[in-house]
């Protein structure tokens, strides 16, 4: 196959892969979508393999590779369970990463055999572009590793940090540009390699000082990381296919990363260079003083809800930990059957990662147009008999919208106290992730429910 | 005097860029999770470039050097477009409208 030919080959690719994301503007249009991508994909491997028109021994180690990884995607695809959702988007992401780091090895090792030059003699804009796809594929890599260990509870979600952690940082990020450039210069090998090894560190350090409730900002940028690293490789492999699916996911993960800051009120700066709960968490617990909070039983709950003409529920991480979407949907279910008005809010950052609500619910087979977002109904607490926040806390913290010295003082929260009444499940009155108390558990409206989310759900379904 | 085709390929990233800033914004943010999940699948189209290393080996040991990085990111590349793509879908068919 012609070089100009397979080239429109990828284009065509590039542009399937478009659609693919276009069709996620609505559920309906979304599956198509999705088999876009896949014939985006099948166009990109079958060209590639006619254009190198190789199909010796080789071609069939390829193709047993190929089914190799394939069948381990799909036995993990087919196996998850969707509230590890967040922590296998972290570990799809480093294999992104150290596949682009082995490509750009093996052409930094090989150049004929992409077209770039010839050993110790690469061009400079190929050995360019190869060290940063190396470099950011390093660190998509190593810090995709560190936020998986995180999600999956392996590793303390709490924030490490140290002193003197940011200064390293941008030494090392310094001399990653610097080792680019003697690189650029002498063409030696152990430059190259130092760069993927320094790139491996920084990964890492810039993971850890983040804490667990911001990794739907994590996860997001390094999104956003893979693709830059894919586009970086497709430049120097000169495929259109990989320059375009870099630049749009790229671009999708930094839109991600902005709307998750946005949810926060933070800069992405501030939740980069880490340490939110850390320092905050130690001043909140001494000037933490006992104020009276009403206390409720299953069966209270059970009353005031099926008494009720309207309830939000308002979910958050805690719901994914206990696990209690299906038994939430059992519970609205009897709700509706007493004729209750239900409807979720659903606030940007609830959950580890964009979106991680909204899949646990359609999981439990919640209609998707009953789920709404903050700003679509935020205005209805005002007019809702309770609000029932399961395994949510900061994000319905009034003080945010009170107290300038607060730590979350203008990030975007749901008005859940304006409903008349509103059940809090939650285990104790510990803080939240922010580390600040929140002022709800203390409203005359407000009955706290202390339990496990399943538990409770499950004991109010019974109760109903 | 002619344009270096390294021009042309950066006009295709800048534009795709924006491409993607738009269609991204268009996407409800109830499908964030897959839209995750599906961007993850398409970047492992860098698979082409690991196709090619791992075909690019001229002596008769398949796996030396730097055919051997080509095989393994192969490997890593297909676990993610099989994984990416299956667990988007299965996702996806999880997002039902209300019974009416």
């Amino acid at each position: 196959m012609s070089a100009n030919l397979s080239a429109l080959f990828y284009l065509i690719s590039g542009i399937l892969f478009i659609l693919a994301l276009r069709g996620l503007s609505s559920p309906e249009t979304s599956r198509q979508g999705n088999y876009f991508g896949i014939a985006g994909m099948i166009i990109s491997i079958i060209v590639t393999f006619l254009s190198l028109g190789n199909f010796g021994p080789g071609f069939i180690y390829v193709v047993v590779f190929l089914l190799i990884g394939g069948s381990i995607g799909a036995y993990i695809a087919f196996r998850i369970p969707m509230t590890a959702m967040p922590e296998l988007v972290a570990g799809f992401h480093s294999l992104v990463g150290l596949a682009a780091v082995f490509v750009a090895i093996s052409a930094f090792l090989n150049p004929e055999a992409f077209g770039l030059g010839s050993i110790g003699a690469i061009k400079l804009a190929s050995l360019i572009e190869m060290s940063l796809g190396a470099a950011i594929g390093a660190i998509t890599f190593s810090g995709s590793i560190i936020a998986f260990l995180k999600l999956r509870g392996i590793m303390s979600g709490a924030p490490i940090t140290f002193k003197g952690q940011h200064l390293i940082n941008l030494l090392l990020g310094l001399s990653i540009i610097f080792l680019i450039y003697y690189l650029c210069i002498s063409q030696a090998s152990n430059l190259f390699w130092s760069i993927v090894i320094i790139s491996f560190l920084v990964g890492i350090l810039l993971i850890i000082p983040i804490g667990g409730a911001d990794m739907p900002v994590v996860i997001s940028m390094l999104n956003s990381y893979s693709g830059w690293a894919a586009a970086g490789i497709g430049f120097t492999l000169e495929n259109t296919a990989l320059i375009i699916t870099g630049a749009l996911v790229g671009s999708s993960g930094a839109i991600l990363s902005y709307i998750m800051c946005k949810g926060m009120n933070r800069s992405f700066f501030n939740v980069i260079l880490g340490g939110w709960g850390a320092s905050e968490q130690t001043e909140s617990l001494q000037t933490k003083e006992q104020k009276p909070v009403k206390n409720g039983n299953a069966d209270d709950a059970a009353f005031l809800m099926k008494n009720a003409s309207s309830v939000i529920i308002v979910p958050g991480y805690g719901m994914a930990v206990a696990q209690a979407q299906h038994a939430l949907r059992e519970m609205v279910d009897s709700l509706k059957k007493n004729g209750v008005k239900v409807s979720y809010a659903i606030h940007p950052v609830a959950g580890r990662m964009p979106g991680h609500m909204n899949v646990l619910l359609a999981e439990a087979n919640v209609p998707y147009d009953e789920v709404f977002e903050l700003d679509e109904i935020n205005n209805d607490f005002a007019n809702c008999d309770v609000a029932y926040v399961i395994g949510a806390n900061d994000v319905t913290n009034p003080i945010a919208k009170s107290d300038p010295q607060s730590p979350i003082y203008g990030m975007p929260v749901l008005d859940v106290e304006k409903s008349k009444s509103v059940l809090f499940v939650k285990r104790s009155l510990s803080p939240g992730y922010a580390g600040i108390d929140n002022d709800l558990f203390y409203r005359d409206n407000t009955l706290m429910l202390f339990a496990d989310a399943k538990k409770m759900t499950e004991e109010i379904v019974k109760s109903l | 005097m002619e344009i270096d085709p390294f021009i042309f390929r950066l006009s295709i990233f800048i534009l795709s860029i924006f491409v993607g800033y738009y269609v991204v914004w268009s996407v409800t943010p109830s499908l964030h999770t897959p839209l995750m999940s599906v961007t993850n699948a398409i970047s492992s189209v860098i698979i082409v470039g690991a196709i090619i290393a791992a075909l690019a080996s001229s002596s008769d040991n398949i796996f030396e050097g730097s055919s051997l990085f080509g095989f393994l990111a192969i490997i890593l590349a297909a676990v993610n477009i099989f994984g990416g793509f299956l667990v988007t879908q299965r996702m996806l068919q999880m997002y039902k409208k209300k019974k009416k």
